[in-house]
């Protein structure tokens, strides 16, 4: 189906902008896909259709701009509804867990995630690792409660928290690479480790997965640009 | 017995903005709950722990055997099990627009209000002020667009940003009244100075809305207690 005015605003290494190209793939939505570089200054596309946060990404339709992934997540399953592709469960109960979960992901794993990459000292590095390595402990309980013994949150197909978690996984490979430890862990969180590979390997993700040793390579140029944002200036 | 039918107790302060929006929404859909109100000087109840042992955190929906926590996704639960009188717009570009400045209002703006209230130094209070005064400046700009001339951000009738937003409103004149300033005034924000009389004086919100005076006295006690607590 060739949609047009369907545009993603984004980059490669963002899990934010991974999220809605996931959500396009289920929907087998296509769209254009424009790149922004996050190393050099903002565009002024960007600029001009996320004034509030100036963040992508940002999703276009019929050249109205919104922004945020996970309320670009439900834009979506909104517009595009095929009961076999539904991102958001139909029960309302269940609709409000994968909220949750999903807002979880945003607001207490990656904040902690990226703590973890940025981390300025050692004492700061191991404080964000314990928090990370308690929140995949967190999850994989979420994740037994949600699946109900199937392979993804979202049950037989995947769903609102396996894109909201699963587009961090090459995030939190490198960061654990750059840790020497395994952040999901066959020991702690075996049921993630099973779920992480069922995720890399669904058709709606394995081409949006960033290559591992780019990303890490990507990753070091970032922590610097943002070290160097936050030094104090003389 | 439908889903609909069962028991609800909501779990929650009555200071909380928080709070609030849980109980306009269940007044919008005319749903009788029962109020538990947390004890805060006695630490957190066996209820809340177990209901919420994420977040620990007041508001709390139980319906029937559910519990539900946060409280964006429990008007969304609520605007979703009840669906008349609709919360959230049809249209799924308004829909998107109204969660946008409900996170806005959430992550960016209710954060710069309270460090109004906690900054140290005329210069960190001065910033804060500015940052404040700038996002009310993008919701009056949203006001217009969302309104479309009509009373509220929803339209004819309260919706969810109007919910989001007009729960703060109890803080925000607060803290106009302990630093001397009117935030909302008639040269920035007119619109959305009528609206939030407007607001305030709907019938789902009347009775759940905190006087002015109450909460003023509630917050200087918090700040009593704040600053008494030692840190190591």
């Amino acid at each position: 189906m060739a949609e047009s005015n369907v545009k993603v605003l984004g980059t490669w290494a963002s899990p934010f902008v991974m999220r809605v190209k996931i959500a396009l793939h289920l929907k087998s939505v296509r769209y254009e896909d424009v790149e922004e570089d996050l190393l050099a200054p903002k565009s002024e596309l960007l600029l001009k259709s996320n004034p509030v946060y100036k963040k992508i990404p940002v999703f276009f339709h019929a050249h109205n701009p919104i922004c945020e992934s996970l309320i670009i997540l439900q834009y979506i399953d909104e517009v595009w509804t095929t009961s076999a592709s539904s991102i958001l469960p139909s029960d309302p109960y269940e609709r409000s867990q994968s909220r949750f979960w999903a807002a979880y992901v945003d607001d207490k794993f990656f904040p902690a995630l990226r703590r973890l990459l940025i981390g300025a000292t050692e004492e700061d590095k191991k404080a964000a690792l314990a928090e990370v390595v308690e929140g995949t402990v967190v999850l994989e309980g979420a994740f037994g409660e949600l699946s109900k013994g199937k392979a993804f949150f979202g049950g037989d197909n995947i769903g609102f928290v396996d894109i909201a978690l699963g587009s961090l996984l090459g995030w939190i490979e490198v960061i654990g690479k750059q840790c020497e430890t395994k952040l999901v862990s066959e020991a702690k969180t075996p049921r993630l480790v099973q779920w992480a590979d069922c995720f890399s390997a669904h058709e709606a993700v394995k081409d949006v997965l960033p290559d591992v040793d780019k990303l890490a390579d990507f990753g070091l140029k970032l922590r610097a640009k943002i070290l160097k944002a936050l030094a104090p200036t003389n | 017995m439908a889903k609909s039918d069962a028991e609800v107790k909501v779990l929650g302060t009555w200071a909380s903005p928080f709070v609030m929006r849980v109980r306009i929404a269940l007044n919008i859909k005319s749903v009788a709950y029962e109020f538990l109100q947390e004890r805060l000087w006695e630490g957190k109840s066996e209820l809340l722990l177990k209901s919420n042992p994420v977040h620990r955190k007041v508001p709390v929906l139980i319906h029937g055997d559910d519990t539900i926590c946060e409280s964006l996704i429990i008007v969304q639960y609520i605007d979703e099990v009840w669906p008349s009188a609709p919360i959230l717009p049809s249209d799924p570009h308004e829909r998107a627009t109204a969660r946008f400045w409900a996170a806005y209002l959430d992550d960016k703006w209710f954060p710069s209000l309270r460090a109004i209230g906690m900054a140290e130094g005329e210069d960190s209070r001065k910033a804060a002020i500015g940052q404040v005064e700038e996002g009310l400046m993008l919701l009056e700009e949203a006001f217009g667009k969302c309104s479309q001339g009509q009373a509220f951000f929803g339209k004819d009738q309260i919706g969810y940003l109007d919910i989001t937003f007009g729960c703060f409103l109890g803080w925000l004149r607060v803290t106009e009244k302990m630093s001397g300033i009117k935030l909302l005034n008639e040269i920035n924000t007119p619109a959305l100075l009528k609206w939030a009389n407007r607001f305030c004086n709907d019938a789902a919100v009347k009775d759940v809305m905190p006087e002015t005076e109450k909460l003023s006295e509630f917050a200087k006690m918090l700040r009593g207690r704040v600053r008494a607590t030692p840190t190591s």
